[in-house]
């Protein structure tokens, strides 16, 4: 019976394996593309507690005081990017974070229940929207 | 008192099946200590053993092999029904469904590197699954596809050249 299954046995590859070669490689740069695009955010969600305070532009600078439950909180935007500078919170990992530039990233004071989202274009994934 | 011998009749087919097990069970372990720079990026070296025996013996031989390599190997390894059997087990069983369609295709012009491509693919994906649904339910997870889906598609054409190389010498 297994004589009778020819197969041939070529280590090179075939002309349907090259086939699926390229595609698998097509498909896993296209992966790639899409969802490693870390493309630079051009707008910025400001959220306080359960209301949103306002979209704003990055490409500007500009300083902003949003007031929470423990008092005012300093927000910079500057040509692109945003932190928080200032915090009256206890343990400021919220101006730890940094600057924040990309698409999808966000920035949570959670004592003072403010939030920076950054927005590109597009819709990103992460993992708030879940 | 008279001994009672249990005796259980096995065929050649299962002698067969029990060799190429152990082989898969010996390369799965000899894999489970190298480390790895990211969970669930290995070079899947037991998968050989799944094509050879399914070029060699048949589908259902491949399904045997493949599923008694999971189990032993899992408590061999102690991570019986832990989430590395049920990642190990999703992925076997779906990478098995691959190699059933995928070993339709014309052996002309399609090899063992095409069958051993899309079982990594599959496997990849029947964990990815089990991940997304089960361990981390979030779509954080997302990100990783690409460096998976790459690792797949590397370590499965390796594996399938592999396969190839191994049934020339054998013809």
């Amino acid at each position: 019976m297994l004589q009778n299954m020819s197969f041939k046995f070529n280590p090179k590859p075939l002309l349907g394996d090259w086939l699926v070669i390229i595609a698998s490689l097509i498909m896993v740069v296209t992966m790639f593309q899409q969802f490693w695009s870390f493309e630079h955010a051009s707008k910025l969600k400001i959220r306080q507690g359960n209301k949103i305070i306002g979209t704003f532009d990055l490409n500007q600078k500009r300083e902003l005081h949003v007031h929470g439950p423990l008092g005012d909180t300093h927000i910079v935007i500057d040509q692109g990017k945003v932190r928080f500078k200032q915090s009256p919170c206890n343990n400021q990992y919220c101006i730890h974070q940094g600057w924040l530039s990309l698409a999808g990233q966000v920035a949570i004071c959670l004592p003072n229940q403010i939030s920076l989202q950054l927005m590109g274009a597009k819709k990103t994934y992460d993992s708030l929207n879940y | 008192m008279t001994r009672s011998i249990t005796k259980i009749h096995t065929t050649v087919e299962d002698h067969h099946i029990a060799k190429l097990t152990a082989l898969a069970i010996g390369l799965h372990i000899l894999e489970a200590v190298i480390p790895s720079p990211l969970p669930g990026v290995k070079p899947g070296i037991a998968n050989i053993v799944t094509l050879y025996v399914l070029y060699e013996y048949g589908f259902a031989t491949a399904v045997w092999v493949s599923l008694l390599r999971v189990f032993a190997s899992s408590l061999l390894l102690g991570q019986f029904l832990s989430p590395t059997f049920i990642l190990s087990l999703s992925g076997a069983v779906l990478s098995l469904a691959a190699l059933f369609l995928a070993q339709q295709l014309p052996k002309k012009y399609f090899s063992a590197i095409t069958l051993s491509i899309f079982a990594a693919f599959a496997h990849i994906a029947g964990q990815l699954i089990i991940v997304r649904l089960w361990l981390i339910p979030q779509t954080g997870v997302v990100y990783l596809i690409p460096i998976f889906a790459l690792a797949a598609l590397f370590f499965g054409l390796i594996n399938g050249l592999i396969t190839a190389k191994l049934m020339k010498q054998n013809s």
